[in-house]
């Protein structure tokens, strides 16, 4: 005889997309508005040094700086790391190194991808140049990556003074971002969900307070204890307080004003939210007594309306409001 | 018996309890709540304090490992929060939750804290994820993965002459060898070192990726003697970050690790104990520099981040192991190191002692 296996955990694709929109300030502002002109500027900092890329502060002193100087668009790898399985979204899709690269003119390292026929060909020291991306907009993926340049290329009488004024600088920058998880939900939930696909609601009984959760999410957080107890409740219940929705929202196919209430399913220790539909919003009460509605497929009830009993007792539902 | 070291702080704060999880590679089947709960327990029933009687809370997440915003309130439900507890969070490790804990008892405001922290990387690619803790207009648009950081940070070390591949193999061997002695870790005994994941650090150079939870309790004074019988005294606890700019920075040296550690007072006393958080072989090689570790120092005994690194939670569980063995006085006086973002960006370092008999 074997043990049981567990109940299967539910599993879904999730993702996470977000674009965010950036303000650049003046040094950055120049940084990425130079690399869309081909040009590479630097920040002087209080100590002498030229860093690259900019940044608006002094790393020692931490006071504004804002001197930009023009360094070279050659330079030495100061350190790398041989990259053999790229991974989505880096900037090339063939092997390449990682690399820090100190422009000629620089003090400081920037980092980017090395594109080289294998890590043979790199080493820290080795003399690089920038390749420009075909198309430009400002943005570090103006640089496409370095490649191995001529070890004899002579350095360039830079860094020199620069005015960090462009024609129509690239003020913001929209940072694309996509991240993919694989969501579980854990298993109270998962017996939550569970049971709405046979149109049942369950909750879950605290063994310290006997408060019935509902939706269950495997703990109390009066007693902070594991909730095991399934119980399940409704599927009537009442309407413990609501609120009339004037402003239709986007994508939801809803006639407004219509009414989304906290309900008490009968046996439950706290109530759930939803909409109050087959009864004009205006007549809606507290201690409406109300059931739900399932539509072809739903995976959840699609609203509540009234059961047609007698309203509760506000003694019976204020302890849930 | 003698009290700890003199401080220099308003209050005396020990480490009393300490409570982890097995870190496992997933756990699917559990909720965060679902995963942080038992060790919660594990942690209180130490100390006999109930979770009422904490005076204040702080947990250590990460929204973007779970990909769920506020993450952190359903595992709230976990400590008992109704009705309501004095609480925070930090988005970070939970060291940096220890921290926030003990300047809260240090100002008068709680007596006792109750510290956790957690990570599920599992739902995500961590290594991606990761990389939007980076700065947004120069590094973030290139994804440049935490393995591949480390990596560069690996080979600076190497140019240095600071160290070689197999001085990086033999770390992680060590660690993980020595993780055969705890229970929790996630991988434990002899490890294949494997390929280049991004050369020159192999397989066996990274930590392993999986979920798990950490808790402990503080407490003040006369407080932490009840609560336990041989406490873990904070004696000196700082924290410093790099400039962001990784270009900035000389990779094979952490000052802001040697600055922590100069202001907790490290080099006052020699330490018996090393709990360093080094999620990559070549970063233990820049702390045991930074922290002048010399070789009487046992390092890392629990085998540290290379056999266990769940993300929010390995850099408190260097502060709990190194609590324990002063718990169970296999150590008078510990280091614990933690590290948050790429390269040992930020560094928080705690001192603790024992008192003598």
């Amino acid at each position: 005889m074997t043990a049981a296996s567990p109940p299967e955990v539910l599993r879904a694709p999730l993702v996470v997309e977000f674009p965010f929109t950036r303000s650049l300030g003046p040094v950055q502002s120049a940084f990425l508005t130079g690399l869309r002109e081909g040009v590479v500027l630097g920040v002087q900092a209080s100590d002498g040094r030229v860093v690259v890329p900019p940044v608006e502060y002094d790393p020692v002193t931490s006071e504004e700086i804002r001197d930009l100087v023009e360094v070279a668009t050659t330079g030495t790898v100061t350190t790398w790391a041989w990259n053999d399985r790229p991974r989505p979204n880096q900037p090339l899709d063939t092997p390449f190194a990682w690399a820090l690269v100190r422009l000629d003119g620089a003090d400081t390292a920037l980092l980017h991808a090395l594109d080289a026929p294998g890590p043979d060909a790199v080493r820290t020291g080795m003399r690089v140049r920038i390749r420009w991306a075909a198309e430009r907009t400002g943005a570090i993926t103006d640089i496409a990556c370095f490649e191995p340049c001529d070890a004899t290329t002579a350095p360039q009488s830079l860094p020199a003074p620069h005015d960090g004024i462009f024609r129509e600088a690239v003020t913001g920058i929209v940072a694309e971002a996509r991240l993919d998880y694989v969501y579980s939900p854990g298993r109270a939930q998962t017996g939550y969900i569970n049971a709405l696909s046979e149109r049942r609601t369950v909750g879950e009984r605290c063994p310290s307070c006997h408060k019935v959760y509902v939706p269950p999410r495997g703990a109390c957080p009066t007693c902070g204890v594991a909730t095991t107890d399934r119980v399940e409740v409704g599927p009537a219940g009442t309407v413990t307080t609501f609120c009339i929705v004037n402003i239709k929202a986007a994508n939801l196919d809803i006639e407004v004003p219509y009414v989304y209430a906290h309900i008490a399913l009968d046996g439950a220790g706290l109530a759930l939210h939803g909409r109050i539909g087959g009864i004009p919003y205006d007549q809606v009460r507290m201690g409406l007594r109300v059931e739900p509605v399932w539509t072809e497929g739903g995976r959840y009830p699609d609203h509540y309306r009234p059961t047609g009993e007698p309203d509760a007792e506000y003694d019976a539902y204020k302890e849930l409001i | 018996m003698t009290g700890p070291r003199t401080t220099g702080y308003a209050r005396d704060v020990a480490v009393v309890a300490f409570a982890q999880s097995d870190h496992l590679r997933r756990t699917d089947e559990l909720s965060e709540v679902e995963m942080v709960m038992p060790v919660l327990h594990e942690v209180l029933a130490a100390t006999g304090l109930k979770a009422g009687e904490i005076g204040f809370t702080c947990s250590g997440s990460s929204d973007y490992l779970a990909g769920r915003a506020f993450s952190f309130t359903m595992t709230l439900d976990g400590v008992g929060a109704w009705p309501p507890i004095s609480e925070s969070h930090v988005e970070m490790d939970g060291a940096w939750a220890l921290y926030e804990a003990w300047v809260k008892i240090q100002t008068g405001d709680a007596d006792t804290a109750l510290v956790y922290a957690y990570g599920k990387s599992s739902p995500g690619s961590v290594r991606d994820v990761l990389t939007r803790q980076l700065d947004p207009y120069y590094l973030a648009p290139l994804w440049p993965d935490s393995v591949a950081l480390a990596a560069l940070q690996a080979q600076a070390l190497i140019d240095a002459g600071e160290t070689d591949e197999p001085g990086l193999a033999a770390i992680a061997a060590r660690s993980r060898a020595d993780a055969g002695a705890n229970p929790h870790a996630q991988l434990r005994g002899a490890v294949p070192h494997g390929d280049y994941q991004v050369r020159p650090l192999r397989t066996g150079d990274c930590p392993p990726v999986g979920d798990g939870v950490a808790a402990v309790v503080l407490a003040a004074g006369d407080l932490a003697r009840q609560l336990c019988r041989r406490p873990a005294w904070i004696t000196g606890i700082d924290h410093r970050i790099e400039a962001h700019g990784l270009g900035l920075r000389d990779l094979t040296d952490s000052p802001s690790t040697r600055t922590a550690a100069e202001h907790a007072g490290l080099f006052d006393a020699p330490v018996d104990t090393a709990e360093l958080h080094a999620p990559f072989s070549s970063q233990e090689v820049v702390l045991r520099t930074a922290l002048r570790l010399g070789d009487g120092v046992t390092i890392n005994p629990s085998g540290g981040a290379l056999a266990a690194n769940p993300m929010m939670a390995a850099g408190l569980i260097r502060i709990g192991e190194a609590a324990a063995r002063i718990h169970r006085g296999a150590s008078d006086r510990a280091v614990a190191h933690a590290t948050s973002g790429p390269c040992l960006q930020q560094n928080l370092v705690a001192v603790l002692e024992g008192d003598r008999a």
